[in-house]
């Protein structure tokens, strides 16, 4: 009852963002807030449902800005609205190859051919300079277009990444409460049994990884409209490592986890940085991973739900025990 | 055929830092079964000491190595007991999320303790090349391949004849029986992770003066681990040095003949085809540690 | 009808199925039996797809099953149990058995993402059948908990229920049995009765020889990777052979 209100509460302080948000600053903050719950959903997909950890995720958001930029600057100068499918499709074509070669890895090394992966793709964007443009980056990406007005204002484009961050919930949600979301979580609970009931776990291992990415890809094309400028930074692997963070204290494995740490790691940094340095910041990223690894090791939002689950059995209402259902919520 | 010979002598002086660092990442990642994201964080100790050495105290380069790998052997132990210790038993997936929250720490902890920029470890040895025949080297790379060399051989030697060595060879290979033979486990935990990090501080004191120190020189030195260990098999100490020397010398040639730009990418390359195709590493059939 | 020809299985040196040919009448009830080692659970791995044999055919319903993956095989109709228990731990005992409906749903990626009307259909569709296979094991007072919470007999069940659920035509039953008390045994006994009247053939390796020769209509007696005597309960209970195998080692045959 109080997480439909505050949910309810929520929304509409979304929608009506730019009304009450007077500092310019503070917008962009939420609208970088919007585009990292995208990627950090998009990581939870992978994280929290297969349990397959990917440190290269920040390849699929590069490929993803770097398309979607490359498409709507001269000389081919598409749509916005044409880059940023292309964006996802690039992405997710980069996902399927991951997924294809190195799902049959697992564990440690699935994520050692995805740092490789990512460390390739980097040193490309660098040293390809007829595509790329090295280190110097692409300038002067268009902002979206819809008809006749661009949109240029920060309220304009809140309003887009807002849509697009309800948009990848909602595939989320879709996905994870689906058969293909069971299978998912079965191949990750116990795969020799999920393959003996007829679950192909290359296949959804693969779809996971596909769609991961393509969503990974289209946070970059958000990204690269917004900022304008795309280069060989998106590659940095301090963006993998946010997005890990956000997933991890978040709470993996459920759908509010990355949304809650995707808030909280870009609201937090950004309200600290008059107190704190950057690289404090990071410094204690580092040891919150560490002390979630040690106390929270599912996350806030499942720390959260497991202690009201805890109160309320005390109290003497009847509930199903902790995690009958988390896994799929 | 003199420019190849200089590549290959350039290679072998990469290389053998490189094997010093995946021997010991093949000790923590191989028989530990850590995933050790933190091991070039070691590596970047190892500088940051040999600087602090060199620069600041204006001790001699032989004490900055001793520093540096006791920095590395310490911070190691209480990296193990504190951290990886309580953690025994559990999933290698929640480890290697330790090792990365780990690695941000350090490497964060370094940026703020010795800044962004990049640093110059000063170094006693004249700066013209010696000339070997056809060959060119500098006395630094020259003293750092015999080094890495020595240290090696040391390893090697402590590994395979000291009781210590056996011990840890024995509980890696079968923890019960070890521990029935009063081997004491724990301790052989403690002293394998430090004395893996230690390698890898060595490694970094000894390659920070050829190139440069700054924090993020750790990155590529974790994955190049990786590549070694991956490339030689994990738990594998011919292994890791042949590999290490394979990969000093494949970054060598491509970066000389193919392009400069990508010579860090021989290393990604490698940890996927390997994973990819002979899983097990390139030199299979050599005897395991453990 | 179940037909293994010739089925060879070898690990390195050791030999663990020398070659053996069987089959497995369509709607019986089958048991595999032998002393340790005799190679039963190998057999099951190698007939459902988790170890490939070095030699040999196995193929049901005149459908070659050699080489395919366990996943595969399961679409085929061939489904089967493990000898350690084997459920999905963190999920409750619905969603292990909603998850064993799996090749029963349809459901795609762009369907599922456009949520159609169809969809949603056929999630009520399955929760529908997931209920139903929970009164049919009889597990529906444990729907909501979680399946590692259960008592260790119970918990085969969920187990059973799993395996049901995948609608098999040909159910492997590794030891389903062991470590259960005797009541929990003689419920079992009448639900493998059970699925048999559904029409599906029950292939079991199981230890317990009283439960053997009471249940099965054949039984097939392996030892050292052989097939050693195959035949109706009281044939192999007289069988010299077998009594041989079996002297000397804990289960003798009742």
């Amino acid at each position: 009852m109080i997480a439909r209100a505050a949910v309810a509460l929520g929304a509409g302080a979304a929608v009506t963002a730019p009304w009450w948000v007077a500092n310019p600053y503070h917008l962009h903050v939420l609208i970088m807030a919007a585009i990292f719950t995208i990627l950090a959903l998009s990581l939870n997909l992978l994280l929290g449902y297969t349990g397959q950890l990917s440190l290269g995720h920040a390849a699929f958001f590069g490929i993803g800005a770097y398309t979607s930029a490359l498409l709507s600057l001269p000389p081919l100068e598409w749509s916005f609205w044409i880059a940023l499918p292309a964006a996802a499709a690039a992405s997710g074509i980069a996902g399927w190859a991951i997924g294809r070669l190195a799902l049959k890895l697992r564990g440690a090394y699935f994520v050692l051919v995805t740092i490789s992966f990512a460390g390739v793709i980097s040193l490309v964007s660098i040293n390809w300079m007829a595509l790329t443009n090295g280190p110097l980056g692409l300038p002067g990406v268009p902002p979206p277009a819809l008809g006749p007005w661009a949109l240029r204002t920060k309220s304009a484009y809140w309003y887009l990444v807002l849509a697009a961050a309800a948009l990848a919930y909602l595939v989320c949600k879709r996905l994870v409460g689906s058969r293909i979301g069971r299978a998912l979580v079965a191949l990750r609970e116990n795969e020799p049994l999920a393959e003996s009931v007829g679950i192909d776990g290359t296949r959804y291992l693969v779809m996971a990884a596909v769609v991961s990415a393509a969503m990974a890809g289209v946070g970059g094309s958000l990204y690269a409209h917004y900022t304008r400028f795309v280069s060989p930074e998106v590659f940095l692997f301090s963006y993998t490592v946010t997005m890990v963070i956000m997933v991890i204290a978040g709470g993996q494995g459920t759908l509010a986890g990355p949304v809650v740490g995707a808030l909280l790691f870009t609201v937090l940094p950004e309200a600290l940085r008059e107190a704190v340095a950057w690289q404090w910041q990071m410094l204690a990223y580092g040891v919150v991973l560490v002390l979630c690894v040690f106390f929270l090791p599912r996350g806030i939002v499942p720390g959260v739900l497991a202690v009201r689950s805890h109160a309320a059995s005390r109290a003497g209402h009847p509930r199903p025990t902790p995690g009958s259902r988390s896994s799929l919520r | 055929m003199e420019q190849l010979l200089q590549h290959l002598v350039n290679g072998l002086v990469l290389g053998g830092t490189y094997a010093l660092l995946g021997i010991g990442l093949t000790l923590i990642f191989g028989l530990m079964s850590v995933v050790n994201f933190a091991h070039g964080e070691f590596y970047t100790l190892g500088a940051y000491a040999a600087f602090a050495t060199l620069a600041l105290a204006g001790l001699p380069f032989f004490v900055a190595l001793v520093v540096a790998i006791a920095a590395g052997a310490l911070l190691g132990a209480i990296c193990e007991r504190a951290l990886l210790r309580p953690l025994r038993g559990h999933s290698i997936d929640t480890i290697m999320l330790v090792m990365i929250g780990v690695w941000i720490a350090m490497q964060n902890a370094e940026l703020l303790a010795w800044g962004g920029v990049a640093r110059s470890i000063p170094h006693p040895f004249p700066t013209a090349p010696l000339t070997l025949g056809p060959l060119n080297i500098a006395p630094l790379r020259l003293f750092v391949v015999v080094t890495a060399a020595a240290l090696i051989a040391l390893a090697w030697l402590g590994i395979q004849k000291t009781r210590l060595g056996t011990a840890m060879r024995a509980t890696f290979q079968d923890r019960d029986t070890a521990a029935l033979m009063g081997v004491p486990i724990g301790r052989i935990h403690t002293i394998t992770f430090a004395f893996g990090s230690a390698l890898a501080a060595a490694a970094g004191a000894l390659l920070g003066p050829v190139f440069l120190a700054y924090p993020s020189m750790g990155d590529l030195a974790s994955l190049k681990a990786f590549s070694v260990v991956i490339l030689g098999g994990l738990g594998n100490l011919a292994g890791a040095t042949l590999g290490g020397l394979l990969l000093g010398v494949a970054e060598e040639l491509g970066a000389g003949y193919v392009s400069s730009g990508y010579r860090d990418a021989v290393g990604f390359v490698a940890i996927i085809l390997v994973l990819l195709f002979r899983p097990a590493g390139l030199f299979a059939r050599a005897e395991r540690i453990g | 009808m179940l037909e293994v020809s010739d089925l060879r299985v070898e690990f390195g040196g050791v030999i663990a199925l020398t070659g053996i040919s069987f089959r497995v009448q369509r709607g019986t009830i089958t048991s595999l039996i032998g002393p340790n080692g005799a190679g039963k659970t190998t057999a099951f791995n190698a007939i459902t797809g988790y170890l490939r044999p070095t030699r040999g055919r196995v193929a049901w319903a005149g459908a070659a099953l050699g080489g395919r993956r366990p996943c595969d095989i399961a679409r085929r109709g061939v489904v089967r149990t493990f000898q350690r228990t084997s459920v999905f731990p963190a999920l409750s005992v619905f969603d292990n058995v909603r998850t064993g409906l799996h090749l029963r749903g349809a459901a795609g990626l762009w369907s599922v993402l456009a949520g159609t009307s169809r969809v949603r259909a056929e999630e009520a569709r399955l929760a529908a059948a997931a209920d139903e296979v929970l009164a049919f094991i009889g597990l529906t007072h444990r729907r909501d908990e979680r399946a590692d919470a259960l008592p260790y007999g119970e918990q085969r069940l969920v187990e059973l229920a799993v395996a049901v659920a995948a609608r098999p035509q040909l159910l492997l039953l590794d030891e389903p049995a062991a470590g259960m008390t005797g009541a929990e045994k003689e419920r079992l006994v009448a639900l493998i009765r059970k699925i048999r009247e559904r029409d599906v053939t029950v292939f079991v390796v199981e230890h317990d020889m009283r439960l053997v020769m009471g249940l099965s209509e054949i039984v097939i007696v392996l030892n050292h990777g052989r097939v050693i005597a195959e035949g109706v309960p009281a044939e192999i209970r007289a069988h010299p052979e077998v009594i041989r195998a079996y002297l000397g080692s804990a289960d003798a045959p009742a």
